[in-house]
């Protein structure tokens, strides 16, 4: 079936940027990091009930700088998107839409986030001696 | 004129009317407390040895929050990126594919999890 040329999202680049659209992409955004997250947790999961050579395989990766780096990319976007996602489901309740406060909102789940990802990096660091 | 209930009556042409909606946010508030204590514990047992990751995932309590998690996440990951491809993903074919690819492959992350998980627990 033949479709008309229809004007298709997205339009990252027509519009000034605002908190509000910052946070809406870096929603989406964060939550497609959490997916390839979810393939990491499976391989952990699989590995550590299939044997010691493919759990060892698993540590060196992710204890690894860059498997460190990586996980506390996924630490970050967890909490970014659960935070975030809490002020999703307080819009859906019918608060928060005012524009000021949807402003204040989204600029708190930003530093939030990652005040709350520095003190998780803190607390290994303080706890095991490592992250 | 069209009353919103006559908007809302036969549920749409897709007929499911706001289930996706609704399972999304259930998904939500269930990953909420199930998330903050994956978060805890990652935070003791990420990078700890095998033995002690084993003792730790056998007891049941932990083997059910586990799999309570990777259900309601991988529905929430699957709902999520099906938005995601309907608004980014042009081409009817293209759109196609990747929604089974999304379907299939978060079903096999779910089912791969929830195994590996059942073996160590039990």
């Amino acid at each position: 079936m033949a479709q008309a040329k229809r004007p298709v999202s997205p339009h990252l680049q027509v519009y000034r940027w605002s908190v509000t659209m910052a946070s809406s992409i870096l929603h989406r955004a964060s939550g497609v990091v959490l997916g390839v997250g979810t393939i990491a947790l499976a391989w952990w999961l699989i590995a550590a009930a299939t044997s010691d050579e493919a759990y060892q395989l698993v540590q060196a990766c992710l204890g690894s700088v860059v498997g460190r780096l990586v996980m506390l990319g996924f630490v970050w976007s967890l909490v970014y998107h659960m935070m975030n996602g809490v002020r999703h489901l307080v819009w859906d309740m019918g608060y928060g839409f005012e524009l000021k406060t949807a402003q204040f909102s989204g600029w708190l789940v930003f530093i939030a986030s990652f005040l709350s990802t520095a003190a998780i990096a803190v607390t290994m660091l303080v706890m095991r001696g490592s992250l | 004129m069209r009353t919103p209930i006559s908007k809302v009556r036969g549920q749409g042409s897709a007929k499911n009317g706001t289930h996706h909606f609704w399972v999304q946010r259930v998904t939500a508030v269930a990953l909420i407390p199930l998330c903050m204590w994956f978060l805890c514990a990652l935070m003791f047992h990420m990078g700890n040895d095998r033995a002690e990751v084993l003792a730790w995932l056998s007891q049941p309590l932990v083997a059910i929050l586990f799999i309570l998690l990777i259900m309601s996440g991988l529905y929430h990951l699957k709902l999520g990126l099906q938005v995601v491809i309907e608004d980014y993903v042009n081409g009817e074919g293209c759109k196609l594919f990747s929604q089974l690819a999304v379907t299939l492959g978060c079903s096999v992350i779910a089912v791969a999890s929830l195994f590996a998980v059942l073996k160590i627990a039990l």
